[in-house]
């Protein structure tokens, strides 16, 4: 098997052992990069001679005998969205086109000390705001198993380059379930964990209270992996726990779920979900069921105003967290021709370099700040967060996890709801509840739909802290299903 | 600009003060990030991620920041917050890079205080609204045009050195009663509350470097009224002297558009040094909707009951209590105590007794002869190049004998020229009294060449010789001892007072 | 009727130097008023009594000591500006003061 269709455990352990050098391995998928980019569309940004000498630098370390992790050597993109000393950081706005951070994400910088080989900045919808990465500024990615559709989003160019085959890991960030709705769309598993359970520092702020890094992967134990390998306190996150990280590797090994009590949220299916995610996401109650699971029907009522809170809240926070893109010090300015005041040039630049999506949400947000509005929206939202983890708090009182649909229908075609906002908002409905109280939730593919042959999603949501229960419920059901499928379920995708 | 005489003024109108006073804290690193907060470095040499606020940085608070500002709370009689959050102030302004500041909005740190301060004899407790932790912005320099002001630049060069130190704000509820004496009070205040500080430790507030700046709200209200006028907001004032001239010429300048019927606009101004008036700033008729919210970036402080309660009994005297003791300590009267304090003088007089100087003379010499120096050269008594130390050696050498007054002085003279220590002044100078034999010598030749005088003294009028010991001192070029050359003059000739 | 008018469109991208073109102010008009509307519908929920969550979690008193750490050099720190002049950030003119 060709190194870039092996996992990322058995990538580190080829190097590792010396079979294959970190350089090599770098090198197979640059190839495959260079090779399928073009129809995909995955990457920002790829230096094959900066990724290159990571790699020679890494293969260095491991001759000198440096004690590194399990992924010494292991190729990753990030999400143009974490700060990264050596390749440009954009998220996929023009506001930023170009601009080199003078320093590493947290994310970015322990990747870099357990060894990790950065590929490439990918793609992501300008800021982080989306479900599709067609907001991204510069173009937009496509999902390898229909290339006239959306590989999700926002961290749609992390998702589609691991499902091509471009990375064995990437790195994306969850506000609403930019890490969970991409994995569901393109097959593949994403992670959101614990809000505060990795650390935000250098990763470009869309919602302060939200956005949470995570990790995407083909398979369930390289995705703890690599959360294992960037997670825990930092310091330098104020937002950041300080506990130990849940164990999510031997939970990722061991996929015994007999007696496990799995709740099945009531207001997630029905209206506006396609047919085929709810067959699969049946088989999966089945499935689960077989496996020794207790599942039970649950109510969480309060979910259904997670949405409208979530564009109230999020919004909100984005309005003040983008004021910082002023043309003063640094990225784009506009209209600065020594007449023009300050004020002037900020207005202009930011017109100019931000996309619609962004500034509608920055107008959204200043609007549910205004002193006389706040009480009704922001400070209602407020609440209806507070309603929403209590929910979760009864449920995980009788459950060890929720489980849903990741998104309620498989991946929409390119185009179709660009200019339809609200219709774009609805492919979060599922994902954002965990994203407003801070708990785990997992998407594992489960499967086609039916009508469209396009991968399926399973959320697995548990309590804070309760990461390793979506590791043990999603190798559980990755076990059953790929001893079914007789392999991974990528290996339908078609050929790039 | 018209303005009413201020008597007039008084008459007419009753004053409310209310002053906000934002306090920079002497941490050694900002408020958020861990840059130094050193004043005067190079341009942009104490900035990071965070306090220039790079996309992806985020804020961590200071610890020591939030133990300085809970001590003030205590210090001025303050509930603390069980529980507060911090919240973004949204606005745009080149010198705040994120565009925000970091501050508090409905829940303080500290709250519902006092603070009490004497005038004129009198105690005004000046009722303390809340107690704040927020943080600075950057420091932008206007380039072109002619003054160098933000009106009429070019454009404009910003040094993020400053952005993100901890600033402490410190809002008063409205004062009213103050009556004729508003601009002492504001003084007063000022001036207890920088005291405070020191004492504390918690800032060197040093209003010339902008580490304190008084905004003062002024209003009148016409005698007899009890609603409350428009008030006016002067801000960034950076002495005592101009917060009390400040609210004297606001007082005057509002009563004279108010007796016009005119009416009093809301809004920002700021005071010139140099014509003792304010001008108009912004307006705030159309108010700022600044979009407060809880900062998402950081979680809740939820003060340890029995850290603020270590906090509180650990807390230094207080400057009124320290005065009271020292009052008593030095025998002076309250006058000369009040005198002393308005002067900014205790703590230097304090110092130089401590190294050795009796009571009234480290009065005498830092509120006389230096005071008057200070006053000349329009510096402040601590940035005389004196220290207590050597002030408190020339008092041991006028007590010595070594020097007398007139040589003292010239001593103090020597010193604040850089000449060295008083020691090293006296010798290179050649300050040194007479001896006896040399005076002895002095008081033979004046009495020789000074019939007259000696004459009228013999004869019983014992005032005359005045002149002769006038005769001696210059003979000696002051370097005799008065009293002395008084009793040898006498002796010689044989009269006894 | 709409939630948002065409002025107050106006007013929050002034708010948030934004500028926006006429016929754009329609456009977003137009989507912010479908967005509020359904956003609106957090109101419907009855939380009188219900404590706001401004955070994920309840974390409280998270400090650093003070401690001066490495600043960046002043040139990765103006590394990114637009301008620079003597080692500071070079800036349009400033209308006014603020705050
Ligand atoms: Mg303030
Ligand atoms: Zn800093």
């Amino acid at each position: 098997m060709s190194l870039i269709h092996k996992t990322a455990a058995e990538l580190g352990a080829l190097i590792a052992s010396g079979q294959a050098s970190a350089a090599e391995v770098a090198e197979a998928h640059l190839d495959r990069i260079e090779q399928v980019e073009p129809k995909v569309r995955a990457f920002l940004h790829v230096d094959r001679e900066v990724t290159l000498e990571q790699a020679r630098a890494v293969d260095e370390r491991i001759r000198q005998g440096e004690k590194l992790g399990p992924l010494a050597g292991v190729p990753i993109a990030h999400k143009d969205i974490f700060a990264t000393r050596d390749m440009p950081t954009t998220a996929a706005s023009k506001i930023l086109e170009g601009w080199r951070p003078p320093y590493d994400a947290t994310v970015t910088a322990r990747l870099r000390k357990a060894g990790l080989v950065i590929l490439g900045k990918t793609n992501l919808d300008e800021f982080a705001m989306g479900s599709s990465t067609e907001n991204s500024a510069y173009h937009a990615t496509h999902n390898p198993w229909d290339l006239t559709r959306v590989p999700g989003g926002s961290s749609g160019g992390s998702s589609a380059a691991v499902a091509a085959y471009q990375a064995p890991l990437s790195t994306g960030t969850d506000t609403g379930g930019s890490i969970r709705q991409p994995a569901a769309v393109t097959g593949i598993v994403g992670m959101k964990p614990t809000y505060g359970g990795s650390s935000r520092y250098g990763l470009i702020a869309f919602a302060s209270s939200l956005d949470t890094p995570g990790p995407f992967a083909r398979n369930v134990m390289d995705a703890a992996l690599l959360h294992a390998a960037f997670s825990g306190h930092d310091p330098m996150d104020s937002t950041s726990i300080d506990a130990a990280v849940p164990d999510v590797v031997e939970a990722a090994s061991n996929a015994d779920i007999a007696g496990m009590r799995i709740g099945v949220v009531k207001e997630f299916g029905g209206e506006g979900y396609q047919q085929g995610v709810l067959n699969r996401f049946h088989d999966a109650v089945e499935l689960l069921e077989s496996l020794g699971a207790k599942v039970v029907e649950l109510s969480c009522p309060s979910f259904t105003t997670a949405l409208p809170a979530y564009y109230l809240i999020a919004p909100s926070e984005c309005s003040s967290n983008l004021a910082r893109f002023d043309a003063m010090r640094y990225g784009l300015r506009v209209g600065d021709d020594g007449t023009r005041s300050a004020e002037e040039v900020m207005a202009l630049t930011r017109a100019a370099g931000f996309g619609p999506e962004v500034k509608r949400r920055i107008m959204l947000g200043t609007y549910a700040l205004s002193s006389g509005y706040y009480d009704a929206y922001y400070g209602q939202a407020q609440k209806v967060r507070t309603l929403i983890s209590r929910d979760f708090e009864a449920a995980f009182h009788q459950v060890d996890v929720l489980i849903s649909p990741t998104t309620p229908t498989t991946a929409f075609p390119i185009g179709e709801r660009a200019d339809d906002p609200m219709a774009m908002y609805l492919a979060d409905l599922c994902t954002i509840p965990s994203n407003l109280s801070g708990n785990a939730a997992m998407s594992v593919p489960i499967g086609l739909a039916d009508e469209d042959n396009l991968p399926v999603g399973l959320q697995i949501m548990a309590p804070v802290l309760g990461d390793d229960r979506c590791y043990r419920v999603g190798a559980a059901v990755e076990k059953a299903l790929e001893s079914r499928w007789g392999g991974p379920l990528l290996k339908e995708a078609p050929a790039l | 600009m018209s303005v009413m005489a201020y008597d007039e003024a008084l008459e007419r109108y009753e004053p409310v003060l209310g002053l906000e006073t934002h306090v920079e804290l002497g941490t050694h690193s900002k408020m958020f990030c861990g840059c130094s907060t050193t004043f005067g470095a190079p341009p942009n040499t104490h900035v990071c991620p965070t306090c220039l606020a790079l996309p992806g940085s985020l804020p961590v608070a200071n610890e020591m920041a939030i133990e300085s500002t809970i001590r003030i709370g205590l210090a001025l009689n303050c509930s603390i917050a069980e529980w507060c959050r911090f919240a973004r102030k949204n606005y745009f302004y080149p010198d705040m890079p994120k565009n925000y500041q970091i501050s508090q909005y409905d829940e303080p740190l500290c709250f519902d205080g006092y603070l009490d301060v004497e005038v004129d004899g009198r105690t005004v407790r000046i009722e303390i609204e809340r107690v704040h932790l927020e943080e600075d912005t950057g420091k932008s320099t206007h380039v072109g045009g002619a003054t160098g002001r933000i009106q009429g630049a070019d454009y404009s060069i910003v040094d993020y050195n400053r952005a993100g130190i901890p600033l402490v704000e410190i809002v008063t509820k409205p004062i009213p009663g103050t009556d004729r004496l508003a601009p002492e009070v504001a003084r007063a205040y000022a001036t207890e509350l920088r005291e405070l500080m020191r004492s504390l430790g918690v800032s060197d507030v040093r209003m010339e470097e902008g580490s304190m700046r008084c905004d003062v709200n002024v209003s009148l209200m016409p005698r007899g009224s009890s609603e409350w006028g428009t008030r006016t907001e002067t801000k960034n004032v950076n002495s005592l002297r101009s917060v009390e001239r400040s609210v004297r010429s606001e007082i005057q300048r509002q009563a004279a558009i108010l007796a016009e019927g005119g009416r009093i606009i809301q809004e920002t101004r700021h005071f010139h040094e140099d014509t003792g008036m304010t001008t108009s700033g912004r307006s705030k008729e159309e108010a700022q909707d600044y979009r407060y919210f809880p900062e998402p970036d950081l979680v809740p402080i939820a003060p340890d009951p029995v850290w603020v309660a270590r906090l509180k009994s650990a807390l230094p005297e207080l400057p009124a209590v320290r005065r009271k003791r020292l009052q008593a300590e030095w025998g002076v009267s309250d006058h000369d105590m009040e005198s002393m304090h308005n002067a900014d003088a205790i703590e230097i007089v304090e110092a130089t007794i401590a190294a050795g100087a009796p009571a009234a003379d480290a009065r005498k010499w830092w509120m006389g002869e230096l005071a008057r120096r200070a006053n000349e050269s329009g510096k402040a008594l601590a940035d005389l190049p004196i220290t207590p130390a050597q002030v408190a050696r020339v008092t041991e050498l006028v007590a010595s004998g070594t020097l007398n007054d007139k040589l003292a002085r010239e001593a103090l003279d020597g010193v604040l020229a850089g000449e060295g220590s008083p020691d090293e002044v006296v010798a290179s100078r050649g300050l040194q009294i007479a001896d006896e034999g040399e005076l002895a010598t002095i008081v033979e030749q004046v009495l020789a060449g000074n019939a007259d005088a000696v004459e009228k003294v013999r004869s019983g009028k014992i005032a005359a010789v005045g002149a002769l010991v006038g005769g001696v001192m210059k003979a000696s070029r002051g370097k005799a001892d008065a009293a002395r050359a008084r009793e040898l003059i006498l002796e010689k000739l044989g009269v006894s007072e | 009727m709409s939630a948002i008018t065409r002025d107050e469109v106006a007013h929050l991208a002034r708010l948030s130097r934004l500028a926006i073109s006429d016929d754009e102010l329609d456009h977003y008009a137009t989507q912010l008023d479908d967005i509020i509307a359904a956003v609106a519908k957090v109101a419907e929920v009855a939380a009188e009594d219900v404590p706001p969550s401004s955070h994920a979690l309840p974390l409280t008193n998270v400090f650093r000591a003070d401690e001066v750490r490495q600043s960046l050099t002043p040139e990765l720190a103006l590394s990114g500006a637009p301008a620079v002049e003597d080692d500071r950030f070079r800036v349009p003119r400033i209308l006014g003061e603020e705050a």
